[in-house]
């Protein structure tokens, strides 16, 4: 059996009695019409005004007093809204004896949207994670057997007076130093890349098309392209299309000047 | 016979997870722990009462989760930066930087330490690995127009991180100390001494002298194994903490 807290117990077990006693001492009060109001206030009911008791109690006894007093009621405190002089006795006036109005109703979500909109979601345990997991075992395998295959670089003791011809940058860097054979190394090696980072930074404020939609993006999508391309192309050559001197070869003919 | 054994083994394996030491470290709903089912609500519990909640929230989208539409790039790049923060680690226990010492430690390294040659194998191709991976991700993000509002910020925190991931790459390519590592840095540093009005400061801060010698090791080194990797984690906790403020991943198109 669940075991309930004592608190909640206690509280349920007063409620309980506070009901059976309403019950025994309602049956006599029925009847009299004064005895209840005096009898509700203390019973727990204190919180709604006295005034307003008098009132909904004044519309039960219409209803029940007969089936033909049902329609004026309602009628009479409608117009009782509408015209403050109206003489509809107690129903529809407040204690002083002044009219409320409603002035306006605010629908929910006409200011504020409170509910969530349902979104199409699954759990991330198992979908994402079974996912992630299997990437992440797939790249260290592959990593792990071909580092057991290909061995990295490790050339002669670093010699500052013995310079390698070619002498190349990383292959990331590459682009840039094909750069280097067509523009001051000031641009090539400095104002470039400097705009190019630049610019990727500004892209999100620069490209102000609300949509991520490809059909509508098809000039962003190009422009992107064309850069990339043009990167790929360069950083190509850089790796594999100079030898000696930078100079311009074809790696089948005069082989590879490239390391990792 | 089999069977008795197998009434021992899950008569074991019982105790130990009826054990106080195992349900304090297995929480409330996580699958190692006893009488776990599968249900919505342990699923729920599996992210919500693990370190993983750092991470991922409790659901996502249901096209967030299809690989053709990440590709896994995010992902696999933060997975190369663990395990070269692995490989590394081990790496620095043979390596010293010091121009005498530097390119013996890693002969040395690679002929007689057990598996010296394949960590420091899966260091260097792991990191050109994460260099393309860094750079396919922003392609990728790029091309789905993921960096619109509200994902602005996190794309410029995202090319930081390229940045970083280059920088940390570069700075590890001097440390074999070879003619290969020498002459790449010295052709990638020379366009820097090109930067206007400071260039040849910049250039001088970074070789630690006006030529490339034990100096410069020492700076590169601790900038590559400290420096750098304590600042690109800080931008990488923002950028995975802004992808779940700004509503998960973007999408679907």
């Amino acid at each position: 059996m669940t075991e309930i807290p004592e608190h909640l117990r206690k509280r349920a077990e007063e409620a309980r009695a506070k009901a059976e006693a309403k019950k025994a001492g309602g049956g006599d009060a029925a009847p009299a019409a004064e005895a209840p109001a005096a009898a509700a206030a203390p019973a727990g009911d204190s919180r709604i005004p006295a005034h307003l008791l008098e009132r909904s109690r004044a519309a039960k006894d219409r209803q029940s007093g007969g089936g033909v007093a049902t329609a004026p009621a309602p009628v009479a405190a409608a117009a009782g809204a509408a015209v403050p002089a109206a003489p509809a006795g107690p129903v529809g006036t407040g204690p002083g004896g002044h009219t409320q109005r409603l002035l306006t109703v605010v629908k929910s979500g006409s200011i504020q949207d409170v509910k969530a909109k349902p979104t199409d979601k699954v759990h991330t345990w198992p979908h994402l994670l079974a996912i992630e997991f299997v990437a992440a075992l797939a790249m260290l395998t592959f990593i792990f057997i071909f580092s057991i295959f290909v061995n990295a670089p490790l050339l002669e003791l670093a010699n500052l007076n013995q310079t390698p011809n070619p002498s190349k940058a990383p292959w990331y860097f590459l682009g840039l130093q094909e750069l280097l054979t067509m523009f001051h190394p000031m641009v090539a090696g400095v104002t470039i890349p400097g705009m190019g980072i630049f610019l990727l930074i500004l892209a999100p404020y620069i490209d102000k098309n609300p949509s991520n939609k490809p059909e509508d993006r098809k000039f962003a999508i190009s422009l992107m392209t064309v850069h990339l391309m043009f990167w790929a192309v360069l950083t190509i050559i850089g790796s594999f299309f100079r030898g000696p001197g930078f100079n311009f070869v074809f790696p089948w003919n005069d082989g590879l000047f490239f390391e990792l | 016979m089999a069977t008795s054994m197998q009434d021992k083994m899950s008569e074991l394996t019982d105790k130990v997870q009826g054990s106080q030491a195992w349900s304090s470290i297995f929480r409330p709903g996580s699958i190692f722990r006893k009488g776990y089912t599968d249900s919505p609500r342990n699923r729920s519990y599996v992210i919500m009462n693990s370190v993983l909640y750092h991470l991922h929230p409790v659901k996502v989208k249901r096209h967030a989760v299809k690989v053709s539409y990440t590709l896994c790039l995010g992902g696999l790049s933060f997975f190369l930066f663990i395990l070269l923060t692995v490989t590394g680690i081990f790496l620095m226990f043979f390596y010293r930087p010091e121009a005498a010492q530097a390119w013996s430690d890693m002969y040395a390294l690679q002929t007689s330490v057990t598996f010296g040659l394949l960590v420091r194998n899966m260091h260097r191709w792991g990191a050109h690995l994460m260099v393309m991976s860094v750079f396919l991700h922003m392609a990728r993000v790029f091309y789905h127009g993921a960096y619109k509002p509200p994902r602005e910020f996190n794309w410029v925190i995202g090319v930081i991180l390229l940045t970083l991931t280059l920088l940390l790459s570069f700075t590890g390519y001097l440390l074999p100390w070879d003619q290969l590592a020498l002459w790449a840095v010295t052709v990638g540093t020379n366009m820097m001494g090109y930067t206007p009005v400071f260039g040849s400061e910049v250039r001088f801060v970074l070789l630690g002298g006006s030529e490339i010698g034990s100096d410069t090791l020492i700076r590169w080194y601790v900038l590559h194994v400290l420096m750098l990797p304590f600042v690109i984690v800080i931008f990488m906790a923002i950028h995975f903490w802004r992808v779940r403020k700004d509503g998960g991943i973007s999408g679907p198109l």
